[in-house]
């Protein structure tokens, strides 16, 4: 394991973007930047070995699936679980609403469902939509004014619940939630739960066993993978036992006359061809994060978080969203009488690139009493404090113009 | 450059003109950008086939404000129906903007819409009133 702020430098030299001259880029909770091993992996399964997976008995096709199926193993591996528990998805929402669907199957009419005031609109939108389908309650856990899940109502709510659905990690507070414990309250309840992992499994250790969790749900293109690729870790038997919600080619066995067997997990859940480069384009940037490290990553912004947040909080006139420590590399900030989009412009200009507007996350927002959106700027392990000092240079200039 | 050095437009963002609500009006529209959140109502008092007075409320970035203010100050006094053809490069040209990527002709667009609605509602209200039978 190598000490990430000793190397940065080089570890920047394997990601062709960031040699971009006044490029500061600090919106890595929106998507990450590929390293050159990922996009070279890509394309030499272009060039050299495409073929459908999982049909052609000729030796190209032959060696697509194992390649394929190999990128499943190392993904499963990444986050503890087995390789039949990994369902290739094409995002993390896409993963969400596969459980919404399939859950949907089992729940019935008046049946509880609770998520929190803390999720993107993509751990929200789908449990709303099938709450609407079938007539579900559905309830939201409040947040603290500091941004994280207020323990008591969380009590309170999942008590008689079936499904809680929560995130890992805050892609607007920051805040990193305490997954293992928020899991086995709802375990005691007799609910399923379903991790929104999308802002944590690029950052920290996760270990679906020891969560405990029932479903973990993340993104390919936040962790250095290409766009177009997520997972959805669905534990053995819950996979088994629930109805694919979408059939057609790929997740079927036999099809007759009448009737068909479905395929095995984790197949069955993945219809029509699936996005094997993709999946191997991940496992490749997986395999990238294990050689930096998943805890040294961790580590390593846990100091930028800390430097971040030491940055603009003493700027004049702004307020930020989340608690003050235990934070993710991420922060979101309102500028007194300033338009979140004008102070992404004004960034723009100095060559630096972060978000701003809701981060679909307006519930969160407006329940926080931030009621114009906020600018974020959001860090991965390749950004430097230098690059935090650009952004704090900045905003003072900003904020003084102004 | 950035448009935040446009005087013109920090002068329209921090003096916005006929700014609030006017006391009597014909017609009142509002809309939003649900991306940004950028929000914008305008007010017409009309007066034969022209625009007697017009105001803006609102809150956004700099951007739709300094718009928002100096169309209301460009349509002030014109006919309806060339009130209704004011396109967003108009605006543009008066704020001194050359270009604007796709995501930012978004505010500009918006107090467009917004003052297109109000006047096609006060239309569609007129014709209405004519339509009545007259007892």
């Amino acid at each position: 394991m190598n000490s990430i702020e000793k190397h940065v430098d080089e570890i920047r030299k394997d990601f062709p973007i960031l040699s971009l001259k006044d490029f500061v880029y600090l919106d890595n909770a929106a998507t990450s930047q590929k390293p050159v091993q990922v996009i070279e992996k890509m394309n030499l399964i272009y060039k050299t070995l495409n073929a459908n997976v999982h049909r052609g008995i000729y030796k190209i096709a032959e060696d697509i699936t194992e390649e394929y199926e190999q990128s499943r193993k190392e993904i499963s591996s990444f986050i503890n679980a087995s390789e039949n528990e990994i369902v290739f998805t094409r995002n993390t929402t896409d993963s969400i609403n596969l459980v919404a669907y399939s859950l949907l199957q089992k729940l019935k009419k008046g049946d509880k469902v609770v998520t929190t005031f803390l999720e993107h609109h993509s751990n929200l939108l789908p449990w709303r939509k099938i709450s609407e389908i079938a007539g579900l309650k559905l309830e939201l856990v409040k947040v603290t004014p500091e941004g994280l899940i207020d323990e008591e109502d969380y009590e309170k709510k999942v008590q008689d619940a079936k499904v809680v659905a929560f995130t890992h990690v805050s892609n607007v507070a920051g805040t990193i939630v305490e997954a293992k414990q928020l899991v086995k309250k709802a375990k005691e309840s007799g609910a399923l739960v379903l991790i929104d992992g999308a802002q944590a499994a690029p950052h920290l250790k996760v270990d679906v066993r020891e969560l405990g969790t029932d479903f973990y749900a993340f993104s390919g293109h936040k962790m250095l993978g290409p766009t177009g690729i997520g997972i959805l870790y669905g534990r053995k038997d819950l996979l088994e036992d629930l109805e694919p919600p979408f059939t057609g080619g790929e997740m079927v066995k036999e099809v007759h006359k009448e009737g068909q067997s479905w395929n095995d997990i984790p197949w069955k859940f993945e219809p029509g061809t699936p996005n094997y480069v993709g999946s191997i384009g991940l496992a490749e940037a997986i395999k990238y994060i294990k050689k930096i490290g998943i805890d040294e990553i961790d580590h390593y912004e846990k100091k930028l978080a800390a430097y971040l947040l030491e940055a603009v909080e003493n700027i004049k006139g702004l307020r930020y969203v989340g608690p003050k420590k235990d934070r993710a590399a991420l922060v979101a900030f309102e500028t007194k009488g300033i338009h979140p989009h004008d102070v992404a412009a004004f960034l723009d200009m100095k060559g630096i690139a972060v978000r701003s507007g809701w981060h679909c996350a307006q519930p969160l927002q407006e329940e926080l009493g931030f009621l114009n959106g906020t600018t974020r700027a959001s860090l991965y392990f390749y950004n430097t404090f230098s690059e935090i000092d650009k952004l704090k240079t900045a905003l003072e200039e900003l904020v003084k113009i102004t | 450059m950035s448009y935040f050095f446009y005087e013109n437009i920090m002068d329209h963002y921090k003096n916005p003109r006929n700014k609030g609500k006017l006391d009597s009006y014909d017609s009142e529209y509002g809309d939003s950008n649900p991306t940004c959140g950028d929000n914008v109502k305008i007010y017409l008092k009309v007066e034969g086939n022209k625009i007697e007075k017009i105001s803006f409320e609102g809150s956004g970035c700099a951007l739709s404000m300094a718009s928002s203010s100096i169309l209301t100050e460009m349509v002030k006094g014109a006919t309806l129906d060339d009130a209704l053809n004011i396109s967003e490069k108009e605006i543009m040209n008066e704020l001194g903007i050359k270009e604007l990527g796709p995501n930012r002709i978004k505010c500009v667009a918006l107090p467009v819409k917004v003052l297109k609605m109000a006047i096609l509602s006060f239309k569609a209200k007129q014709l209405q009133n004519e339509r009545k039978p007259r007892l």
